[in-house]
């Protein structure tokens, strides 16, 4: 590892890091995640964080998922309910693989994940969490634990980089790095990378109508 | 007529022994005047691009040398200049750095076309980051549209639109590849391009004199020549600059991706990585042992780019 020493940062680093910032939040795929400063290196024993470098920051989740109500109260505030608000009182139904069934709550959900059931990952005795393959019980914050059971590949490919978008430094004795999630990018109900409409187009010499100006003709 | 060895014809004037042109010489005056004078005309005409290009440059800027023969004043002098050419020419303040390459660094970019979906984000980022012209809308990346199977460059498409990724499609992004024996650097007859010791290939855009052989040498299409004064609003000009990256470029010079080298040299990661919604970008230290770059060029599938050219790119695609 070459550790290159640099004589502090310029101030305009400053105004940069802010503007950064920014775009993170801007560029960030359509998910109510809240990024929260925990480093990689505390999750990994096999990568303790060496001094004088700056920490892989993997974005999670804040919590378990919180449903707005569609209704409002007399006063017209809305509210948001935790899953083990009614998932509490109702018995789960371990069979069900597809939102048609449901008749009451969750029927506008999309599901296209293989042939997996709800209870699969949602946790039939606790609620507010998931749980692995093995029955134990794994917080909505380590739901990367969760989808590295089956995608053990991409899994080992986000380790290295190769997989998931980043954001921050590639040196990391000079800045920390901040990576996406798995569901920062991937919903997990229909967890195929969405569809995207091209924006950005340059205008340069490749381009049909360009043809037009040509000084040849 | 008996002195048969004697050129000069025999003068009737006695002593006269001058040349007969010149002893008419009215004829011979009126002659070079016209010339001269001519020639005076052709002269100015011919210097005339240059008075007006001493119009719109100074003097100082006339006489800067080349990149590597500025001292540390000289380079400080010129940075200042070109930041008050900045303030006066596109009202805006710019710090304009001269990054030096990090020792013991090799950067190595790498793209997952298993993941790249054509969306162009990476263009458009290039665009802000670098302070390219808006009107043309210049990126020094251009994403192929390319018929699944093959990876020849022609037969791609830059003009699609609409919903991407298609399904008999995949999408190549193709930009600088930092080439190890570039031939973009063989051809320039100035020397206003050369490869640092970090690998990314840079531009003295001060010294370049925009003859575009660079560009015509380039098997990746990847330069770019500046057809007309960049023209960027004040408030979307990027301050962060560095002379041999994407501070605002004269007209007429040729110009490529630096793999951002104004952020990747003081350690951050290139813009275009930064904007890529799918991940699919991944950049690093060669060199380094543990690096992402090395993981991939390991343990993925590999391809590179025309590498039967010879060019060797520092630049891989791969695949999941």
């Amino acid at each position: 590892m070459v550790v290159v020493c640099w004589d502090g940062t310029p101030p305009r680093d400053n105004q940069r890091r802010e503007r950064d910032v920014l775009a993170q939040s801007i560029s960030t795929v359509p998910s109510p995640i809240v990024a929260q400063a925990i480093s990689e290196t505390e999750r990994k024993s096999s990568a303790p964080s060496e001094p004088g470098r700056h920490a892989v920051v993997v974005r999670r989740p804040d919590g378990p998922p919180l449903i707005e109500l569609a209704a409002t109260d007399p006063q017209g505030r809305s509210g948001q309910v935790a899953c083990s608000t009614c998932h509490s009182v109702r018995p789960p139904n371990l069979a069900n693989r597809s939102s048609d069934s449901l008749d009451e709550f969750h029927q506008g959900l999309t599901f296209n994940h293989g042939t997996l059931a709800c209870y699969a990952c949602h946790n039939p005795e606790q609620s507010d969490a998931l749980r692995l393959a093995d029955g134990s019980v794994v917080e909505y914050r380590d739901v990367m634990t969760l989808c590295s059971q089956c995608h053990a590949a991409q899994a080992t490919a986000f380790r290295h980089g190769a997989h998931g978008g980043m954001n921050g430094h590639w040196d990391l004795s000079r800045g920390p790095q901040t990576k996406n999630n798995c569901i920062d990018c991937h919903d997990p109900h229909e967890p195929s990378y969405p569809k995207m409409i091209v924006g950005f187009k340059p205008r340069d010499r490749f381009l049909k109508d360009e043809t037009k100006h040509d000084d040849h003709k | 007529m008996t002195t048969t060895n004697d050129p000069s014809p025999a003068g009737d004037g006695g002593g006269d022994r001058s040349l007969p042109v010149i002893a008419n010489p009215s004829r011979r005056t009126a002659v070079k005047g016209a010339f001269a004078t001519l020639g005076a005309a052709a002269f100015v005409a011919a210097v005339s691009p240059l008075r007006q290009a001493a119009q719109r440059s100074s003097a100082a800027e006339f006489m800067q040398s080349h990149y590597k023969r500025l001292t540390d004043e000289d380079k400080r002098q010129v940075i200042a200049r070109l930041e008050a050419e900045a303030k006066e020419n596109h009202g805006v303040e710019v710090e304009i750095a001269d990054d030096r390459p990090i020792p013991n660094t090799k950067f190595v970019y790498a793209i997952n076309l298993s993941v790249c979906n054509g969306n162009g984000k990476c263009v458009e980022a290039c665009h802000k980051e670098n302070n390219h012209d808006r009107s043309t809308g210049q990126s020094y990346i251009r994403v192929l549209e390319m018929p699944k199977g093959t990876m020849d460059m022609e037969q791609g498409n830059t003009t699609y639109s609409g919903v991407v990724p298609k399904d008999d499609k995949f999408y190549l992004p193709v930009q600088c590849q930092q080439c190890d024996e570039p031939p973009c650097v063989d051809v320039c007859p100035v020397k206003a391009t050369w490869k640092e010791e970090d690998g990314i290939v840079v531009v003295d855009y001060n010294w370049c004199i925009g003859c575009r052989y660079c560009e015509a040498a380039c098997p990746y299409h990847a330069r770019r020549f500046n057809w007309k004064q960049a023209e960027v609003p004040a408030e979307e000009i990027n301050p962060d600059q560095s002379y041999l990256s994407n501070r605002i470029r004269p007209v007429g010079v040729v110009e490529k991706c630096t793999y951002c080298l104004h952020r990747t040299r003081r350690g951050k990661l290139p813009a275009c990585l930064e904007a890529c919604p799918t991940g699919a970008r991944v950049f690093g230290n060669i060199l380094d042992p543990d690096s992402n770059i090395r993981w991939i060029l390991e343990n993925k599938r590999v391809y590179i780019l025309k590498e039967e050219l010879g060019t060797k790119p520092a630049f891989f695609y791969y695949f999941d």
